[in-house]
């Protein structure tokens, strides 16, 4: 099992934004967190990430609890993520952004680093063709020395992926992707999320409210509405379960 | 390292080398505060513009810096004679070293300082950093003016010796300049500018945030503990007065003037802010306009000085440079190099 999520409760004061959910991800699945706006799917992945603690329940990556470790500790835990809004480093190429991402696996010291020694030079080149390598197998090689917020929203989200793939994770999740996007870069997408899964050998855990684009990816689901699980297993289940219906389109009976 | 960079580093040296022969006392005098203000200028510019933390605190490190040194350059029999509200204290008598122990020690003493600020300064952000900084300069005086078995209180420290040379300063100006830029070009100066850009986009990706701004407060500290000590020894006289606020405002106009973030703003900052102010002392005077013939206006010169300081944020907002360097600009333009490790 790839990630182990437990009895997780999150309370913000009074309310309460996920309600004893567990899941569990094996190894190489592409698994879709979905549900109506305000169900708590991103609140799930800032509890797993770290940003949030839960107010109880447990996370563990690979058997290991990971529940209150810092975030940039989770990161080399190998857990990565992209945000909803894009958060790239605007100020930054594209190569630096990606840079950004390789920052734990470089091995030289602040003083190296000040001083020039070799290994800065060494590390530095190995990293960058290793930046390289990533930006050429998502097609944004070209754009390498342009200032990230220079790209086009597609793009962005590429160099988001990118950067989070150079953490070197074990698992990625991704808050909608497929947002603002169109049927074709879509369906591009998907296939390089197929890639990276079979290619790099990582979980994908996403978010997502493109139901072709879920149908088409997850090999399973699990739907959040008011923090709790209404459903877990096969998305063309999902779609005829009654809870689920009623979650996105209302209760009919009662209207 | 690539070819353009060797250029400007070696005129850079020769620059510093006949400088002597170039100018007058008076020149040299101009200069070695132009130098020392890129010293502090360039360090302060790693914590305010590199990694974006609006800190107002390096009044209370170059004075860190400037008592240190002073203290270490000191005689025993001169301390004994300077000391008049009370006795130095026995450490402060027995320090007594040569210059670059001296300078070593006033960056080290300002990097310790920086390094237990850390904690309390960097749990807020923004405007909030900006005053809870603003209270350690303060802090910093208040200690100086009533401590006199170390600082001699309000009289300050006089008869330091005037070790001061533009080898001193311009090498550790240059050093200073590469340093930082080393630091900018290397993983570490990535994260700072991470952290500047988004920082918790940053700890999302696997970034110690608080490590990294605290190794910038702490370089950045060294570097201005070292200035001050070059400060105490260009002008030999030190109270807990000289270091206010207005010090640190001064470093904020050049690195905003110059451009945050950008080393090549930083050093044309310098030159504009310091040496500027030096050379439109002249609107201060008696003047001879068209055989107009003008009375003094001492302050004259601060008004000229802040209207162009205006003009260049209303035309250049993001400081005359932006984030750019020099040679990220030389390049664009000629179209080479695809990718250099330093930019």
């Amino acid at each position: 099992m790839m990630l182990e999520i437990r009895n997780i409760t999150k309370k913000f004061g009074g309310i309460v934004a996920i309600n004893d959910t567990s899941f569990n991800i094996n190894k190489n699945e592409i698994f879709g967190l979905i549900g109506p706006n305000g169900a708590g799917k991103t609140t799930m992945f800032n509890i797993i990430t770290g940003n949030y603690k839960p107010t109880s329940g447990k996370v563990f990556l690979d058997g290991k609890d990971i529940t209150n470790k810092k975030n940039y500790k989770i990161v080399r835990e190998g857990i990565a993520r992209t945000f909803q809004n894009i958060r790239l480093f605007s100020s930054m190429s594209v190569l630096d952004n990606i840079l950004i991402g390789f920052d734990n696996s470089i091995k030289y010291t602040y003083l190296e680093s000040i001083f020039r020694f070799p290994r800065y030079f060494s590390q530095e080149k190995k990293t960058k063709e290793k930046a390289y390598e990533i930006m050429e197998f998502l097609g944004i090689e070209k754009f390498a020395n342009e200032l990230a917020s220079s790209l086009s929203y597609g793009n962005q989200r590429k160099v988001e992926i990118a950067r989070a793939m150079a953490t070197n994770p074990k698992i990625l999740l991704l808050d909608e992707p497929a947002a603002g996007m169109n049927p074709n870069e879509t369906k591009q997408l998907a296939h390089l999320l197929f890639d990276i899964r079979d290619k790099f050998d990582i979980t994908i855990l996403l978010i997502e409210h493109d139901m072709k684009f879920v149908n088409h990816l997850c090999d399973k689901v699990l739907v959040l509405d008011y923090g709790k699980t209404i459903f877990e297993g096969k998305i063309e289940d999902a779609i005829q379960d009654e809870e689920v219906i009623k979650a996105y389109l209302g209760d009919f009976k009662h209207a | 390292m690539n070819k353009n960079f060797i250029i400007y580093l070696t005129l850079a040296i020769l620059f510093v080398l006949i400088s002597p022969y170039l100018f007058d006392d008076y020149g040299v005098r101009i200069l070695n505060n132009i130098f020392i203000f890129l010293i502090l200028a360039a360090s302060y510019n790693l914590i305010n513009g590199v990694t974006g933390q609006f800190s107002l605190e390096p009044n209370g490190f170059v004075a860190i810096g400037a008592y240190v040194t002073a203290l270490c350059l000191l005689s025993e029999d001169l301390k004994w004679d300077l000391f008049q509200l009370e006795d130095p204290a026995p450490w402060v008598l027995a320090l007594n070293t040569s210059l670059v122990p001296a300078l070593l020690l006033s960056g080290v003493v300002a990097t310790i300082v920086a390094v237990f600020l850390a904690a309390p300064v960097f749990r807020v952000r923004g405007d909030y950093l900006a005053i809870v900084t603003l209270g350690f300069g303060f802090i910093i005086k208040v200690f100086a003016i009533n401590s006199p078995e170390i600082t001699n209180g309000s009289i300050g420290l006089n008869e330091i010796p005037s070790l001061i040379n533009i080898y001193w300063t311009g090498g550790i100006a240059i050093i200073t300049v590469l340093v930082m830029l080393n630091i900018v070009y290397s993983k570490y100066g990535r994260a700072m500018k991470a952290v500047r850009d988004d920082e918790d986009a940053a700890s999302a990706i696997g970034i110690n945030t608080f490590k990294i701004k605290t190794m910038a407060f702490g370089t950045s500290a060294f570097f201005e503990g070292v200035g001050g000590g070059l400060l105490a020894i260009l002008l030999t006289t030190i109270s807990p007065d000289l270091f206010t606020f207005f010090l640190t405002f001064q470093l904020l106009i050049i690195i905003v003037l110059g451009g945050l973030g950008s080393m090549t703003g930083t050093i044309i900052g310098t030159v504009l802010v310091i040496g500027g102010s030096e050379w439109l002392r002249f609107l201060d005077g008696p003047m001879n306009i068209f055989g107009i013939q003008t009375e003094a206006h001492p302050g004259l010169r601060m008004v000229i000085f802040s209207v162009i300081l205006i003009l260049v944020m209303l035309f250049a907002r993001e400081g005359i440079m932006g984030k750019k360097e020099l040679s990220t600009i030389l390049r664009k333009k000629f179209k080479k190099g695809k990718d250099d490790v330093r930019d």
